[in-house]
This record gives structure tokens, sequence and C-alpha cells, in this order.
């Protein structure tokens, strides 16, 4: 599963960076305006290789026994 | 140790957490829910830069401030301890608050009203950033092991009840005045704002009598306080994956359903629907009302039979059934189902072309509606004539009868039961995943992603796929139900359900 994790992050990336090229500047709504688009790209990469570091942890098996107690993070 | 934290004085802990937090919400909802009086009053249409500056009210406040006041705030709760890190917050959300409703109007000054709406705005969303994981570490740092789950769940209960009182303030103040004097420069939109300081200074004199949390002092006092809690958070591998796992496995899928059973289900009324904006707001606030006991009962519950299975299975629901009940109110609620009799004669009068303004009641079930027609370029055939001519036709303030407005709040109530499953329980699920030296931090920033950001982005993705796919009036909500749907598939693999019944670590 870990696999499939790592690869929605960049899915997504694609996903949101195809919507800003196709909406940016087709009409009068908020998903036309350029300002969210950059805004939420910009949050959204870190989130998504967030996602990406997540699933590699996952396909490691970090996953598998969580810590029991402090002391071990 | 934490089994024996006294429960002494645990009520006025809870109370004075939760009432400073739940006043920060009242006062970051406020902004949102007059977004269209403030939008006419600071940023007035066919200006370019007052449009910028609205955008950036609008979205740099949730998505960029919030988890960006989560790591400042984070770090200084970790560094000089809670108490006085979300005392703080609490006054820099309380006076920002203050000073918007101070601003003059975009008539009076300028371009300095949306500049500085903006600048108070961001404040606004940085001050929220730092108070959500600073009462709810200070409840579970005050609570005993067994009960943490039901006493946490008392700071849950406030982001709920902060829409409630912002939803009654506002509507106690537009019902004892005309809709002019409400919207006016120094009207009564500006009320809610005043009022906030008078609630921030009573939740600041009750905050000052309180001590800090006895975990923390304990750490404080052996010297084992963080040196640099953003490091230790994000930059040590064994604490960074707990990081990615609360926030992918639990507050992703929390904040989608959060915010949907909440925000989106009230836009959707007010704005798909249509509905008369007095009987939406009366509908949200039955139903919150209703709803809001069961984030104790199931804060309490997780503490029986732990927290993940209840937060996940309020996921699942919200995937199940958001598609039927959001399809349910738009079937209600359309006029096109109201008897033929009213419809053919709103059809006859429109054929007049002298209509502006009708209201059409549906005497069989009392439903009424209004039907603005408007006129601008259209082809209309009379006999023999062909004229030019436009219309556009609007239908608004559309008031269910009795009946279908119960259905409506026993179905908001069905949704925000699911909001209690998911959020209840996550106070303690989070504070239970983090070492207490750097609790305030670690928790923080991934509650404010995924509320500020995946929740946030609910209108915002359902607009961009309602333009797409403009056949499924209801396509909007495969961006929640995706969310939830992802955040339950890793939370069922990877989370643990086991209780910890020693955060004193």
């Amino acid at each position: 599963m870990g696999l499939l994790w790592m690869l929605i992050a960049p899915v997504i990336i694609y996903f949101l960076v195809m919507g800003a090229v196709h909406n940016i500047g087709a009409g009068t709504k908020d998903i036309n305006n350029a300002v969210p688009w950059v805004i939420i790209i910009s949050i959204f990469t870190p989130i998504a290789i967030g996602l990406m570091i997540f699933g590699y942890y996952a396909l490691r098996g970090e996953y598998d026994r969580l810590p029991e107690s402090s002391e071990e993070i | 140790m934490s089994n024996e934290t006294p429960t002494k004085g645990i009520a006025k802990v809870i109370f004075s957490s939760s009432l400073g937090t739940l006043i920060e919400w009242y006062d970051f909802y406020i902004f949102g829910m007059l977004a269209k009086t403030i939008s006419v009053q600071f940023f007035p249409e066919g200006n370019d830069t007052a449009a910028l500056l609205s955008t950036l009210a609008i979205f740099a406040a949730g998505f960029l401030v919030r988890p960006f006041g989560a790591l400042v705030f984070g770090r200084l709760g970790d560094m000089i301890g809670r108490k006085s890190t979300f005392l703080l917050t609490l006054v820099l959300m309380g006076g920002s608050t203050f000073l918007i409703g101070l601003v003059p109007s975009y008539k009076a000054i300028g371009i300095a009203a949306p500049l500085l709406v903006l600048l108070l705005r961001l404040i606004q969303g940085l001050a929220l950033g730092g108070e959500y994981g600073g009462a709810a570490t200070y409840v579970a740092e005050h609570a005993p092991a067994h009960r943490r789950g039901y006493f946490t769940a008392w700071i849950q209960t406030t982001a709920t009840l902060g829409l409630f009182v912002a939803l009654g303030v506002i509507m106690a103040v537009k019902s004892n005045m005309s809709d002019a004097a409400f919207n006016s420069e120094w009207g009564g939109w500006r009320y809610p704002f005043w009022i906030s300081i008078l609630l921030v200074g009573v939740s600041i004199y009750i905050r000052l009598k309180m001590s800090e949390s006895p975990l923390y002092a304990a750490l404080k006092k052996e010297g084992k306080t963080s040196v640099n809690p953003l490091k230790e958070s994000f930059g040590h591998k064994n604490n960074f994956k707990m990081v990615l796992l609360a926030l992918f496995g639990a507050v992703m899928g929390q904040g989608v359903i959060w915010y949907t059973g909440q925000f989106y289900a009230q836009s959707f009324l007010e704005n798909t629907c249509k509905l008369e904006f007095m009987q939406s707001r009366s509908i949200l606030l039955w139903a919150i009302a209703l709803a809001t006991p069961f984030f104790l009962f199931f804060g309490w519950l997780s503490d029986k039979i732990g927290r993940k299975w209840i937060m996940l299975v309020g996921m699942l629901l919200g995937i199940i059934f958001y598609r039927p009940i959001f399809g349910n109110f738009l079937e209600k609620s359309s006029y096109k189902n109201w008897s033929e009799i009213d419809l053919w004669r709103y059809k006859k009068t429109a054929d007049t072309l002298n209509l502006t303004t009708i209201v059409v009641n549906d005497s069989t079930t009392s439903s009424s509606c209004t039907i603005v027609t408007t006129r601008g370029s259209y082809e209309l055939v009379t006999n023999k004539n062909i004229r030019t001519l436009s219309e556009k036709k609007e239908v608004k303030n559309i008031t269910l009868p009795l009946i279908t407005k119960w259905e409506f709040i026993f179905l908001i109530w069905i949704m925000i039961v699911f909001v209690t499953m998911v959020y209840g329980p996550i106070a303690a699920f989070l504070v239970e995943l983090f070492p207490t030296k750097i609790r305030y931090t670690s928790m923080s920033l991934p509650y404010h992603i995924g509320n500020g950001v995946f929740g946030g982005l609910v209108p915002f993705i359902a607009t961009l796929l309602s333009t797409t796919f403009t056949n499924d009036p209801l396509v909007g909500l495969w961006y929640p139900i995706g969310v939830a749907a992802l955040c339950f598939v890793i939370g069922a693999l990877y989370l643990n359900n086991k209780v910890d019944k020693d955060i004193n670590d």
C-alpha cells in the first residue's frame, strides 16, 4: 500500500496544476482567479511531499509497530 | 503520574479553556458569515487591488496563516508554557476582531480599509492556529487517563458552539433592525465584532487565574523542556512519521467531515437550495443544539473502547450518506416539485413581461419562494410579432413547510453527529500521540492542515468540480468523500486503537 500513497501525491499535484491551467482566466468565479490557485498549490505541494514520505515509511514497514511510549519517539 | 492526576478543579480548567476557545471560534466565524456585507464595505467591486486583497483575506487566512500560527504558537507553547501562549492567542484574536469592527469603510479611507481588514484577518488566522493545540493540551494534561477523551471533548464542542453563538448573535442583531440598517456603513453588522471584546475580556480574566499545566510545569522544573520544538517535531524521523500518520490517518478525514457537515451544508442550503436566510440559519441552529451533546458522548465512549474506530466509523458514515442526504435537500427544496397551479400562474405572469418580483405560495404545503425576473435580451414570439428581449429568472428565499424544515434539521443533525464522532475523540487521540515536551507543536500542525487546508478547501474544490462536471449538482461532494475514504483506509491500516494511559513522557 505504501507505493499507492507515494503515487497518489504526484497525481494530486498534477490535477491541481491542470485545474489551474484550465480555469485561471476562464470566468469570474474564485476558481478563475490565479491567487487562490497559487496559494493552494504552494500549500499542497509540501503536503503531497509529506504523503510521499508517509508512503515511503509505510513501504518500509515503519508503521507496522507503533511506539508504545514517548521514549521510543 | 497521569493516572493520579487530581481531578479536583478540572471543571474550572475545562470551563476556562473551553470558553476562550469558543470565543476564538466565534471571532473567526463572524468574519466568514458576514463576508457579503464586509465585501461591500471594504472590498468594492470593480477595484482590482481590493479584489486581490479580498481573495487573500479569504484564502490566505485559512490555508497559509493557520498552519503557520500552529508552528509559531506551538513552538512558544512548548518553550514557555501552555498558559501564557494560549492567553496570547486569545488577546490577538479578540483584539483583531474588535478592530475589524472599527475599521472605516472603503468609501471613507480608500485602500487603507481593505489593507487593514486583511492584516487583522491574517492575525485572526494566526491566533486560531495557536489556540486549539494549547487548549486541548492544557485540558488533557490536567485530565486523568481514564477520562481524557471525555474531558477534552469539552474543548471539541467549542468549534461547533462557536458557530452556534456566531449564528445566534448575527440572527439576533439582524432580526432587530432593517436590512438597510444592518448593512449600512456603521450598521448592525459591526455589533458582533464589538461584542467580541466583552467576551474576550471575561475570558482573559478567567484564564489569568489559571495555573500552568501540571505535566508541563513538572517538565520545566526538571529542565527537560524542548530547546527546539520545531526541529524535534519535524526533524526527528520517529516523531515526524507520527505527525504524518496523524494527518493522513485521522485529521485529514476529520477536517472534511467537519467542514461538510457544518459549513458546506449551510452554504448548500443557502446558495444551491436557495432557502430563506432566517430559515436556513434556524435549521442549522436546531441541528447544532441537538447534536452538540454527542461530542461529549463520543469523547466518553472513546475512553471505554478506544478512539480509532469511533473516528473511522464517523468518516465511513459520511462517505456513505453524504450524497443521499444532499440529494434529499435538493429535491425537497425545489420549487419545481410544488403544485402545478402555482407554477402555471408564475409562467403566465412572466409572459406579461411586466414581472420583476413575485412571491409564489403553495397553499397545499405552506411553502413559498420569491421569483425575480429581470430583462436583458431574449427572443419572445407573441402572435406575429418577434421581439428581442432578455429574461433571467432567479428563485430565492424559498421557505419550506414545517414538516420539511424538521426533516432538514434531522438530516443536518445526522451529519453533525458524524462530525461529533470524528471530532469528539480527536483531541485525546492527538495528545496521546506525542511527548509532552513537543506536544503543542506536533499536534497543532496536522490539526490545522487537516481542518484549515483539507476542510477549508471543500467549497473551492466543490465549485471546481461543479464547473467541470455540470450535469451532477452533487458532484462537489466527491472531494470530501474521496478525502475521507483515503483517510479511512490509511487510518484503518495503520492507526492504533490503544488508549495511552501515560502521557507524562
